[in-house]
């Protein structure tokens, strides 16, 4: 890829990127977010016209207009969030869009052999006849990467791969595409976690605010120095913070349970109880879906809880409402910001206001005071270095993904509360952002205030908490300190095959 | 000079604007396009006559512009509030039908000093259109009802009942109409039949603007308003955010329908002439709620613009018939027009673009010259 320019309205996603694979490579792609390797990826998918620049397959110009096109010039992608269907066999799954078929009959069974033939080269192994719904995160994404190699692909794109996995299936994954690339498979690794980058790729590529940085070979770059050229500024790696200085119970969970919706007799959540104390970060980590979601909501009020006792620094708050939970007591960084967080078509003044306009701060007999609203807005983009390209008038839609996700935690923390629940609050955030939330998370913690922290994302779970829950199918299967756990024991315990205390 | 332009195309409220008027320059063009088909000699002077709508007919014409003004405003206003907060009120026209009774009534059966009557009908009016609006609001807050369903539903209970009660309780045979008002509550002319002698133009018009102005400062200057439009624009950050959406729901129903009561309201009682007659079909004006709010782009203000259009176009297309055209025409044409403003989101983002890509060129030729 030569070149590559991509504007947005308001925005440049790709300025001159020449990128440059190699057959046989592993190449990492590495940049924060928003700085354009969604973009440049989407160019080479056909999904985006670029403004310029022009695309080379094996020496050769190309024009791919769609992602057909880029299939048929070998060009594969295995997404963040798989592209499956629940409720088809693995099989299925594989075979879908490019069946065989005589006089309009399936032809299965020459699929079969092919799959199978391709499972054993590489070393994918997968129930071809499970269905999708039935299997672990892991399987999927097998069933994702023979699905490219069903259709022949040469060039293999993996959009951050390891994101939902645990460090068991990470070192699979991670044995896998090197297979791949032996066999002579070339790979475009988008990652922004450096370890991995290390451990998997020869060469890689930073991008940063849509511009080219470099193309380093890994074997010759520290950490240090990826992070420095991916952010543009020296960045810790490692949270500080001093021991925590644990005061009396905030948060106290007592026999929580949820049931499942519908007619299931599972619980979601069962009997689960838990303190969180003041000056403490606890964090519950996991495996997606089993049930922390679920404890958030009741938390929150989002979700009424089916029984069980909820309460906050002593006052029963089980059947408060949202609002009254918000007012004063709860700060919550929601999962999903999109969705939850932010209202994307106000602009950043008015996300601030969310659960506080009709406060007498911003509000005057019921009228909305602009001035005090405009004032506190232009507090908080300074004070959190919020990056916006018309201060408090900025449209959030616009805004970069971290820079949203700034604005929500300038509003959790500003507002007065005694318990702060953050859910992955760095989720598909880049390593300067994260640098940033984490350390905002451990000052809150040194003010006193109780946070709870529920993150997939074990580096982060073993770095910032001062305490680790597990949960695993509902309940809680483990209660450490960070320090007496390995990754491994509690991915061994998100797994559900070992149980502590 | 340059710069000027490109902030002048990065405004929103320009590009709003910009992107109604190619929607209707397009609606036009497609339009002509129809009448050339129906009648090729009288096409191109019928369309003339058209776009010179209410100018060709002097003062009266204008005001009746300004007369068929009023209720689009009402009901693009009440179209036009409840999209703004999530919700689509497609039952104005039962709201509006209910409460044009509810004035035929008051106005015909009542009697009252002429300073009271026509308020006191008025005030019926709208409490009707509150009434009919508060039942689908009802089922959607707390059960979850789809309101376009139970809107649909209450329009023909509309229809047929107001249909009925007419015949039984104010009628008037010879005409097949409702029976008249009477003079003391028809709607004060306040020196408009001075100003647009021979039209039906009255203080309607002042009412319909200063709601319009009262929904402008409700959903963007109060805390209530914010409420709301958080409603609209994101229902589950609205939960997060503690927002009461069961109530804002009622309240936005109750709202939107007195506004479209009110639009029943002064229509009915505008002149001695306008009288309901009874018909297997719904009244024409407040189906027009719906393109008047989507060329409006819901905004209260854009809604009094988009009325005087609609309004203009339709004062014109009565006067194509003198050219060979059945009135059904007027219809299609304002139909082609509506069609097209609904693409004004579509024409906005390419009015944004091309803004966009103006700046970035401007930005480019200023960096190169920096560098030099």
């Amino acid at each position: 890829m030569q070149h590559i320019t991509k504007i947005f309205p308001r925005i440049v996603a790709n300025d001159d990127i020449s990128f440059q694979l190699k057959k046989g490579e592993i190449h990492a792609l590495l940049g924060e977010n928003g700085a354009g390797k969604s973009t440049l990826m989407s160019v080479l998918f056909g999904l985006y016209v670029p403004d310029g620049g022009r695309i080379l397959v094996e020496g050769e110009e190309v024009k791919i207009s769609d992602p057909h096109e880029a299939n048929r010039l070998g060009i594969g992608m295995v997404h963040q969030h798989f592209k499956l269907v629940q409720v088809f066999t693995a099989l299925e799954n594989i075979v879908l869009g490019v069946e065989t078929t005589r006089g309009g009959v399936l032809q299965m069974e020459e699929a079969r052999e092919k799959v199978d033939a391709l499972s054993k080269q590489y070393g994918l192994l997968v129930d071809l006849d499970k269905k999708i719904e039935d299997m672990t995160v892991g399987m999927q994404q097998r069933v994702e990467i023979l699905k490219m190699l069903y259709r022949d692909s040469e060039i293999l794109v993996f959009d951050e791969p390891t994101a939902v996995l645990t460090p068991q299936e990470i070192d699979e994954l991670i044995r896998i595409i090197k297979d791949l690339a032996a066999e002579g498979k070339s790979i475009i690794f988008i990652s922004h976690k450096l370890d991995e980058i290390q451990q998997v790729a020869n060469r890689c590529t930073i991008l940063r605010k849509g511009k080219f940085i470099a193309t380093v070979n890994v074997a010759e770059a520290t950490n240090e120095q990826l992070s420095e050229m991916m952010v543009g500024r020296k960045v810790m790696l490692q949270v500080e913070k001093d021991e925590p200085q644990i005061g009396e119970v905030a948060l106290h969970v007592e026999d929580l349970v949820i049931k499942a919706p519908g007619l299931s007799e599972k619980n979601k959540v069962n009997h689960v109880s838990f303190d969180v104390h003041k000056g403490e970060i606890v964090s519950i980590a996991g495996i997606e879906n089993n049930g922390q979601h679920e404890v958030v909501m009741a938390l929150t009020g989002l979700m009424p809880a089916t029984s069980g006792k909820i309460s906050l620094n002593g006052e029963d708050i089980t059947d408060w409402s949202v609002r009254k939970r918000n007012y004063k007591h709860i700060s919550h960084i929601p999962e999903d910001r999109h969705k939850h967080g932010l209202i994307l078509d106000f602009d950043l003044a008015n996300n601030f206001i969310l659960q506080s306009f009709f406060t007498d701060k911003f509000s005057n007999h019921g009228f909305l005071n602009s001035q005090s609203i405009q004032k506190y807005s232009t507090e908080l983009i300074k004070q959190y270095d919020i990056r916006s390209a018309k201060g408090p008038d900025t449209v959030v839609k616009s805004m970069s993904g971290g820079n949203q996700q700034k604005a929500i935690l300038a509003r959790e923390m500003d507002r007065s509360h005694d318990l702060l629940i953050a859910v992955q609050p760095t989720r598909g955030l880049d390593v300067g952002a994260i640098e940033y939330i984490h350390k905002q998370l451990v000052r809150e913690r040194d003010n006193g205030k109780a946070i709870l922290l529920i993150s997939l994302e074990l580096d982060e779970v073993m770095n910032v908490s001062d305490r680790i829950l597990v949960m695993f199918n509902g309940e809680i299967v483990a209660n450490v300190l960070p320090k007496d756990v390995s990754e491994r024991d509690l991915g061994l315990y998100m797994l559900g095959s070992k149980v502590g205390a | 000079m340059k710069k000027l332009i490109s902030k002048i195309l990065n405004n929103d409220a320009f590009s709003n604007t910009l992107a109604s008027i190619i929607s209707i320059v397009l609606g036009l063009i497609v339009g002509l396009v129809v009448m050339v088909i129906f009648n090729r000699a009288g096409a191109w002077p019928g369309f003339l006559v058209m776009l010179q709508g209410g100018f060709s007919d002097g003062a009266r014409g204008i005001g009746q512009v300004l007369y068929y003004t009023t209720p689009l405003i009402l009901v693009g206003l009440a179209v036009g509030f409840s999209f703004q907060t999530g919700l689509f009120n497609i039952g104005v026209i039962g709201q509006f039908t209910i409460a044009a009774y509810v004035a035929i009534i008051i106005g015909g059966k009542l009697t009252m000093p002429a300073s009271i009557h026509w308020i006191v009908a008025l005030i019926g009016a709208s409490l009707a259109g509150v009434i009919w609006a508060a039942v689908p609001g009802i089922l959607k807050a707390y059960f979850r009802v789809s309101e376009i369903i139970s809107c649909i539903m209450m329009n023909y209970i509309a229809l047929y009942l107001v249909n009925q009660l007419v015949h039984d309780t104010h009628y008037e045979s010879t005409t097949a109409m409702s029976a008249y008002v009477k003079k003391t509550a028809l709607m004060p002319k306040l020196g408009l039949d001075k100003i647009f002698p021979g039209s039906t133009v009255n203080s309607g018009l002042f009412i319909a603007i200063i709601v319009a102005i009262l929904v402008y400062i409700l959903l963007y200057k109060t805390s209530f308003g914010y409420s709301l439009r958080c409603c609209g624009l994101n229902r589950d950050a609205s939960k997060y955010a503690g927002i009461n959406e069961t109530r804002n729901i009622i309240i936005v129903m109750l709202i939107s329908g007195f506004i479209a009561g009110l639009a029943g309201g002064i229509l009915y009682l505008s002149a001695i002439t306008k009288n309901y007659k009874i018909s297997e079909l719904f009244i024409t004006e407040p189906g027009y709620g719906i393109p008047v709010a989507l060329l409006g782009m819901s905004h209260p203000i854009g809604i009094i613009f988009s009325s005087l259009f609609i309004a203009y176009i339709i004062v014109g297309g009565s006067l194509m018939q003198g050219y060979g055209f059945p009135v059904e025409t007027v219809g299609i044409i304002t139909a082609v027009l509506i069609y097209f403003s609904a693409f004004s989101l579509v024409f906005k983002n390419k009015v944004n673009k091309f803004a966009l890509h103006f700046s970035y060129k401007e930005s480019q030729k200023t960096d190169s010259l920096k560098n030099e």
